[in-house]
């Protein structure tokens, strides 16, 4: 993910409004990743969310002059991108069960992580695998809504505790409760499965298996 | 005090990120030092984590920034922010 740059932010705002439209391509493109894939998480529907995306940098752009700059623009950019994909699971009446029930972080679940007595550092190279991308992708999306969100902004899109929770309109204390359950689950889904996906382990000699 | 496998667990996604203060984080080195379970419990969650940023697990759709860029100059050329 790109980092944000408030101060070629604030120029790039300032400069568009007075009338350098097409810098606007420049300004959103940093946050294009983020609000895909809020969106994903929320509509669960590459097609809806692309539209759902298109439509949010539209609305960026006309309500550009509101943007009182007393929050990141990331931030303020991933609340109307939430809005949109509220508003269209509202207008389809598709507000999924998992949402309602699990938007609670009174919740008590089982978070018992997977027990293992050792682990086999799995490395990044491995993900030229694609079934390794496949199980994760799907391990995320399993999750419940409000852990997925979390998990997509906090370690995919590796915004800080307090741009997630304004982004999600929740607090800093629930960002970190539901990103602790959202790891837990993953974990307890995804480790017995990366097992084989670590390198295999030489023997003492280096031709013992 | 000595704290329990179950106590490392509820704060692993904290000490992970570096948010659990110097005390508990001493306690919980300590336990790791002896504890087989929470080590592999603690490297696999942080593997996980490391392993779901990576870029290539979540890709953006083909062609999904050229039909955005697309879409927002028709309305570029339309209007400017009200």
């Amino acid at each position: 993910m790109t980092a944000p740059n408030p101060e070629f932010e604030a120029d790039c705002i300032r400069r568009i409004l007075a009338g350098e439209r097409q810098l606007f391509h420049a300004l959103i493109g940093p946050c294009e990743r983020a609000i895909y894939f809020l969106l994903l998480s929320l509509l669960r529907n590459e097609a809806e969310a692309e539209d759902a995306a298109q439509e949010t940098a539209i609305k960026v752009y006309l309500n550009l002059r509101n943007f009182r700059g007393d929050s990141q623009f990331r931030t303020w950019v991933l609340s109307i991108a939430r809005n949109e994909g509220l508003g269209r699971l509202r207008k389809a009446g598709t507000r999924r069960e998992d949402s309602l029930d699990a938007d609670t972080d009174e919740q008590t679940g089982d978070y018992t992580p997977a027990i293992l007595t050792s682990w086999r550092e799995v490395p990044s190279e491995a993900l030229e695998r694609q079934e390794l991308g496949t199980m994760l992708r799907k391990a995320i999306e399993g999750l419940p809504e409000i852990y997925r969100n979390v998990v997509l902004l906090r370690d995919i899109e590796e915004m800080d505790v307090r741009e997630t929770a304004t982004a999600l309109g929740i607090t800093d204390g629930a960002v970190k409760v539901r990103l602790h359950r959202a790891r837990s689950l993953l974990q307890r889904e995804l480790a017995p499965k990366l097992e084989g996906f670590a390198p295999q382990k030489k023997g003492l000699f280096g031709w013992f298996k | 005090m000595r704290i329990d496998c179950k106590h490392v667990w509820g704060h692993i996604s904290a000490y992970i990120d570096g948010e659990v203060d110097a005390a508990l984080r001493a306690e919980i080195d300590k336990h790791l030092e002896t504890c087989e379970i929470c080590s592999a419990v603690l490297d696999s969650t942080r593997n996980v984590v490391v392993l779901v940023a990576d870029g290539r697990v979540f890709e953006l759709p083909a062609g999904f920034s050229t039909r955005l860029h697309a879409r927002l100059e028709r309305e570029l050329e339309l209007a400017g922010p009200s």
